[in-house]
């Protein structure tokens, strides 16, 4: 789960990591009244929207006035940002970051992240700031310098303080990079974060190390045990058919296509939208229904997929292993009938229960295509809706 | 022969009286899985029975901890259906317990209990299995898991995956052409897990009665492209492999937790290059695993010894 960059900076000054001070806007008078409190000679308006790249798309304003707050929060309000993390249709601001200005001196980068192949935690950390870490790690990786975390004992001070002389963090300021670290790493492991990445970590020119930029991310497994993270959640920054899905179990991700596809298993939902692909189709979604899918989770998502207005044929694709082909047969149908489907389905059905499934296909006097293996059923439901 | 797991391994069910538990000790049973014991917390001294299709009535005894389970039933492998919040310490308990083998089939265990869980299994003895996961099943002997059973043949073929219905896909694929497996594993689609592709590798290397290993690999991490780097260098045996993600985009978790393009990193192009570089045969579509693993047989002169 992703939330804004002024929670996440809530989050970590609970946790004594360095930020700016800040307050959240949602019009323009508040985005005022904020820089009022703040009293800063330099004032920052930062767009909130759930995606990188804010600045380089206009996003980020500096204000050297109350009047610059008013002038830019009305600007960027309701404006529509397009950054390389949007998509091409973009995200509109609906929040503001107001926040104190502070003089840089120079800018870093830290990040925490789970590593999958040492199956531990590991702080990265550049003295490249500001930049696109995925640049720096292609252009020159030597820039880059990592500590993989013991999990029984926790990010060790050294282990900080090899990082802080590392990525050449001033002499005199290495103590206060050291506390930094130590409690960016607790937020981290206390929260269940999947990311956390300041980007820029600055020094300023009154000797401080603080985060100009915070991303966090939560590991949603773990969300059951975090109820104040997920206070946090922003459902303007999601899909609504994805927000739907969720209430209902299923996994759904909206894609740019016009097939839509149910499959159950993650594994098998990703192929059948590659076996699409391969055959010349554009897939509209991934859904997986899960192992326990009733009638009444397939009906949902029949639903979920139908009110996406691009779908202009649907492909069933099941491997019935602990579920059973009849019942996902007899939701096909209940949905179809339900729904009052004109749109072509495809129905590719095997394993537990088949014949049984077909049957119930057959009988249902609906316009259902059978298909025998999922490249027949990938090829079928291409052609008709050409 | 077979890799992890035979007629002979005795299982516990970890989660017995659970409405999953239950009902997937039951299709173990079924199977003929010498499952001899459960574990649920508060319920130790009392006993599940199971009326199977066959008409026989198996009981099998409920403990409160794994260590007595052990004891009790001289079980070498344990299988874990608890919920998500206290799975990671359930692995722990059996780990502790000193078993061979255990396999997590839980889905949703939170990321940063996984990194403590592999921390706590250094120089300790258990393999795990998972979490994530199908489970374990070596046809016509032994099913630890929530795969189903028919789809199984007895043979020579081995597959490991990620993902549980492509395992199931890949085995359909092969049984009816006719070709058994050994034994497939489902490895798990986590990003923090107890075994990946080349621990499982190296045992169908070393099994004798594993002819060529089917690898069914998805987006996210490197460990596909780390298994091919590994079967170049030492497998005997030949494997194909397939890819799932081919279109799936970046940022976005494709179900699995583990299944994530992240910094762009973990494409299906990449992998599916890398594969191919280490002389791996990819099936371009999840349709043609079975055919593909088909035509590398020809070549080796395999196929009629792995039809047997």
């Amino acid at each position: 789960m992703n939330i804004h960059e002024y929670q996440g900076k809530e989050v970590l000054r609970q946790y004594g990591v360095n930020v700016p001070r800040g307050k959240v806007a949602f019009t323009a008078d508040e985005a005022v009244s904020a820089a009022k409190e703040l009293g800063s000679s330099v004032t920052v308006v930062k767009a909130q929207i759930h995606a990188g790249g804010r600045g380089k798309a206009g996003g980020v304003k500096i204000a050297k006035s109350l009047e610059d707050v008013a002038s830019y929060a009305k600007e960027l309000l309701g404006k529509v940002l397009v950054t390389h993390q949007t998509g091409p249709e973009g995200k509109e601001v609906k929040r503001l970051l107001i926040e104190e200005g502070c003089d840089i001196k120079k800018e870093y980068y830290i990040g925490v992240v789970v590593d999958r192949g040492t199956g531990r935690v590991v702080v990265m950390g550049s003295e490249e700031g500001g930049m696109d870490i995925e640049e720096v790690a292609a252009n020159t990786p030597e820039k880059i310098v990592k500590v993989v975390v013991d999990p029984a004992v926790g990010l060790t001070t050294f282990q900080a303080r090899q990082l802080a002389y590392d990525i050449k963090i001033p002499g005199e300021l290495v103590n206060k990079a050291i506390k930094f670290m130590l409690a960016l790493y607790s937020a981290f492991v206390d929260k269940d974060c999947s990311i956390a990445e300041i980007n820029p970590l600055v020094v300023t020119g009154s000797g401080d190390v603080m985060a100009l930029d915070a991303k966090l991310n939560f590991d949603s497994n773990a969300l059951f045990r975090h109820k104040d993270i997920l206070e946090l959640r922003d459902l303007d920054e999601e899909d609504e058919k994805e927000i739907q899905a969720s209430k209902f179990d299923l996994s759904y991700i909206a894609l740019d296509g016009n097939i839509g596809c149910m499959v159950n298993g993650a594994g098998l939902a990703m192929a059948t939208m590659d076996i699409i692909k391969y055959f010349g189709g554009s897939p509209a979604n991934f859904l997986d229904v899960g192992g326990g899918a009733t009638k009444e989770k397939v009906t949902e998502a029949f639903k979920i997929i139908l009110s996406d207005a691009n779908v202009k044929g649907i492909f069933v694709n099941i491997f019935g292993g602990i579920m059973k082909c009849d019942i996902i047969a007899e939701g096909v149908v209940a949905a179809a009938r339900e729904l009052g489907l004109d749109k072509p389905l495809v129905v590719r059905l095997e394993g537990t229960n088949v014949k049984l499934g077909k049957e119930i296909l057959n009988g249902s006097g609906l316009n259902i295509v059978a298909a025998d293996s999922m490249s027949d059923g990938a090829q079928k439901i291409v052609s008709l809706v050409k | 022969m077979s890799i992890l797991i035979d007629k002979n391994t005795k299982v516990i069910t970890q989660g017995i009286t659970g409405a999953t538990g239950s009902f997937h000790a039951k299709g173990a049973l079924e199977y003929g899985t010498q499952m001899v014991g459960g574990v649920t917390p508060g319920k130790g001294g009392q006993t599940i029975g199971f009326d199977l299709e066959n008409g026989t009535n198996v009981t099998l005894p409920i403990f409160n901890t794994v260590k007595e389970a052990v004891a009790a039933t001289g079980a070498t492998a344990s299988v874990i259906y608890v919920a998500p919040p206290f799975a990671a310490d359930s692995i722990m308990e059996a780990v502790d317990a000193e078993l061979d083998l255990v396999i997590c089939i839980t889905e949703g265990i939170p990321v940063l209990d996984m990194v403590k869980v592999k921390r706590f299994m250094e120089g300790k003895k258990t393999r795990l299995i998972g979490p994530n996961c199908p489970g374990v099943i070596t046809p016509e002997e032994i099913k630890i898991g929530i795969m189903p059973g028919y789809i199984h043949k007895k043979g020579h073929v081995g597959v490991v995956s990620r993902s549980g219905t492509l395992t199931y896909e890949a085995v359909h694929q092969l049984t009816t052409r006719g070709i058994g497996q050994s034994s497939a594993v489902g490895i798990g689609g986590d990003p923090v897990k107890g075994s990946e592709f080349i621990d499982i590798l190296k045992l169908f290397n070393e099994d004798p009665d594993t002819y060529a290993v089917i690898m069914i690999g998805e987006i996210g991490g490197t460990a596909e492209e780390e298994a091919a780097e590994w079967i170049k260098a030492n497998m005997t045996k030949p494997v194909v492999g397939f890819i799932g993600g081919a279109t799936a985009p970046p940022g976005k978790r494709m179900g699995h937790a583990g299944a994530i393009i992240s910094g762009g990193k973990g494409t299906a192009a990449e992998k599916i290059a890398v594969l191919e570089a280490n002389g791996i045969r990819v099936a371009p579509t999840p349709s043609d695993m079975g055919a593909t693993l088909v035509a590398v047989l020809e070549d080796k002169d395999l196929l009629e010894k792995c039809k047997g």
